[in-house]
């Protein structure tokens, strides 16, 4: 019932297979030697070579510092409550007046602030929502950890220094 | 020296030879398989273990070895501890008949290049490779899983009806040959057939080549026809239950039939240890180079042999990766439709139109 047939016109040739098979190996013996002594490779070698991938890319988060060191994240909650797979938490608490050396007042701070790297799904939301330009997507794509508990990103490795944007 | 002494140790030299040949060329072959498909598909391949990947084997069997030895519980132990075993020792006795050269003279002795001439070789041979058929068999009984009893019951159809075929095949060449003897097979094919041309089988016969061709590539259980594995049907097949060393026996097993089965395609079709083109030329300049006597001559000429025979394995042995990695698999049914509606009745019209011929040339 649920098998529909679809027929074909075959010609005598395709019928007997053994024309068409010679053929199609011989592309592939082309392909054999263009690998063989031309290293024609559709492949890169990875640890070594890179793919460029684009600007726009979304990979790791971090959170961006400024000056001293201080995070610009005021614990606003935006983030955790955009995020569709609740994988931000977040515990705030006020923030001493001496952190602020530029004058600009942030009451709040974010006591801790991990995200779950295993629910993140990467859809850049936090981004988008956050108010101070805090939380950001970097282009690192090279996530895998050996333990769950290393995949959940603490404010420490947040505020970790990423090149290229922030 | 004793001619009893020189004779066993011959023996004794000759096993070893074939052994460490054959199981040597296995992780060349399965280094080449993994290197070849890279190149055929545009990608390196396996690169890292040593240089150009060559130590990946070893790796392998580092990793084999390290692996847990695991017996599942309700496996009819005897039977599945026999399945590798069978399979690893099918093809290496089979190689046995086939005759790697003429003969060497050392001192006044006489030793022919061949473990077993025995008349019945290509019985014996075909007995051999018929027991491939049981490992399959065991392998995916005694491992007491429906997967494996699945991708049994398909390699044991498969494995039949292409021997049928096979055997038609032999069977319309032996007609040409009058023997059942591989060495006076090889023989019988250095006549020349048309000027330079040998008289080889496949000249003689092409469609009885191709089609043992074709079901060798069934026998050995090798793409378009790997039928009992399948990892999207009944995952690894017949050796789904096997880890660690007993898989690795199977893999061995598998290259080891797949160099028997070139080993007697070319015996049979390609003039077995018959010169290639261009080895007589080699053969007088090695003679008029070394000034050669009458007995050196003989050893150069069984070297030249040697390296004629592995050099038409080796080929076929490509041709074996070649098509693996270039023809997509056969559905079940359409792989026994090509074995009993084609292959098996024009093999039989093949016999026929041989024994004409070999009746109109007497
Ligand atoms: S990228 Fe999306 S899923 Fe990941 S933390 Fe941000 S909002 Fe949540
Ligand atoms: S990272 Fe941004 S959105 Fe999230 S709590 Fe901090 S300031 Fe608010």
């Amino acid at each position: 019932m649920g098998t529909i047939n679809v027929s074909r016109k075959y010609t005598l040739a395709q019928k007997i297979y053994l024309y068409y098979i010679i053929k199609g190996m011989l592309i592939n013996l082309k392909r054999f030697f263009r690998g063989l002594f031309l290293q024609e490779n559709w492949t890169i070698q990875y640890p070594e070579q890179r793919r460029e991938y684009s600007q726009r890319f979304r990979g790791a988060h971090f959170i961006s510092v400024d000056k001293n060191k201080t995070e610009n994240c005021t614990a606003c909650f935006l983030c955790e409550t955009v995020c569709p797979a609740e994988c931000i938490h977040i515990i705030a608490e006020e923030r001493p007046e001496d952190e602020n050396t530029y004058g600009v007042w942030k009451e709040k701070k974010p006591a801790s602030f991990d995200i779950d790297l295993l629910r993140c799904c990467f859809c850049g939301f936090c981004e988008e929502a956050c108010p101070k330009d805090a939380i950001k997507l970097s282009r690192d794509y090279e996530m895998s950890v050996a333990t769950r508990d290393e995949a959940i990103f603490d404010l420490n490795h947040l505020k970790r220094e990423v090149k290229g944007r922030g | 020296m004793d001619p009893v002494i020189f004779t066993t140790t011959a023996i004794i030299a000759k096993i070893l030879v074939l052994l460490g040949v054959t199981l040597g060329v296995v992780p060349i072959m399965v280094w080449f398989e993994r290197r070849g498909a890279g190149w055929f598909q545009g990608r390196p391949g396996p690169n890292r273990v040593g240089p150009f990947g060559l130590l990946q084997p070893l790796a392998d069997v580092i990793k084999f070895f390290f692996k847990e030895d695991w017996v599942p519980a309700n496996a009819n132990k005897f039977y599945y501890l026999m399945a590798p075993v069978i399979a690893l020792v099918a093809p290496l006795a089979a190689i046995s008949v086939i005759p790697f050269g003429s003969h060497i003279i050392i001192g006044d002795h006489v030793v022919h290049l061949q473990l077993a001439n025995i008349d019945s070789g290509v019985i014996f041979i075909l007995a051999f490779a018929g027991l491939e058929v049981y490992p399959v068999i065991l392998a995916g009984w005694a491992s007491n899983n429906k997967y494996s009893t699945l991708g049994a019951l398909r390699g044991s159809a498969q494995v039949v009806s292409y021997e049928i075929s096979m055997g038609l095949a032999l069977l319309s060449m032996l007609l040409f040959y009058g023997t059942f003897n591989m060495n006076e097979m090889v023989t019988w094919q250095s006549q020349s057939l048309l000027g330079p041309i040998p008289s080889w089988g496949a000249f003689l016969n092409p469609f009885a080549a191709l089609v043992f061709w074709i079901s060798i590539f069934a026998e050995t259980n090798r793409l378009p026809f790997d039928l009992p594995e399948g990892e999207s049907e009944i995952v690894a097949g017949y050796h789904l239950e096997y880890g660690a060393f007993k898989f690795a026996a199977f893999f061995m097993a598998e290259y080891c039939a797949m160099i028997m089965a070139s080993a007697l395609l070319v015996t049979v079709f390609f003039g077995g240890y018959g010169f290639l083109p261009g080895m007589q030329m080699l053969l007088e300049m090695a003679t008029a180079q070394f000034g050669l006597a009458e007995v050196g001559i003989q050893n150069v000429t069984a070297l030249l042999q040697f390296i004629s025979l592995a050099s038409k394995v080796a080929f076929i042995m490509f041709v074996f990766v070649w098509v693996r990695w270039s023809l997509p698999r056969f559905r079940f049914d359409q792989l026994m439709d090509l074995g009993w509606k084609w292959l098996f009745p024009l093999s039989l019209v093949n016999l026929v139109y041989s024994a004409l011929l070999t009746w109109y040339m007497n």
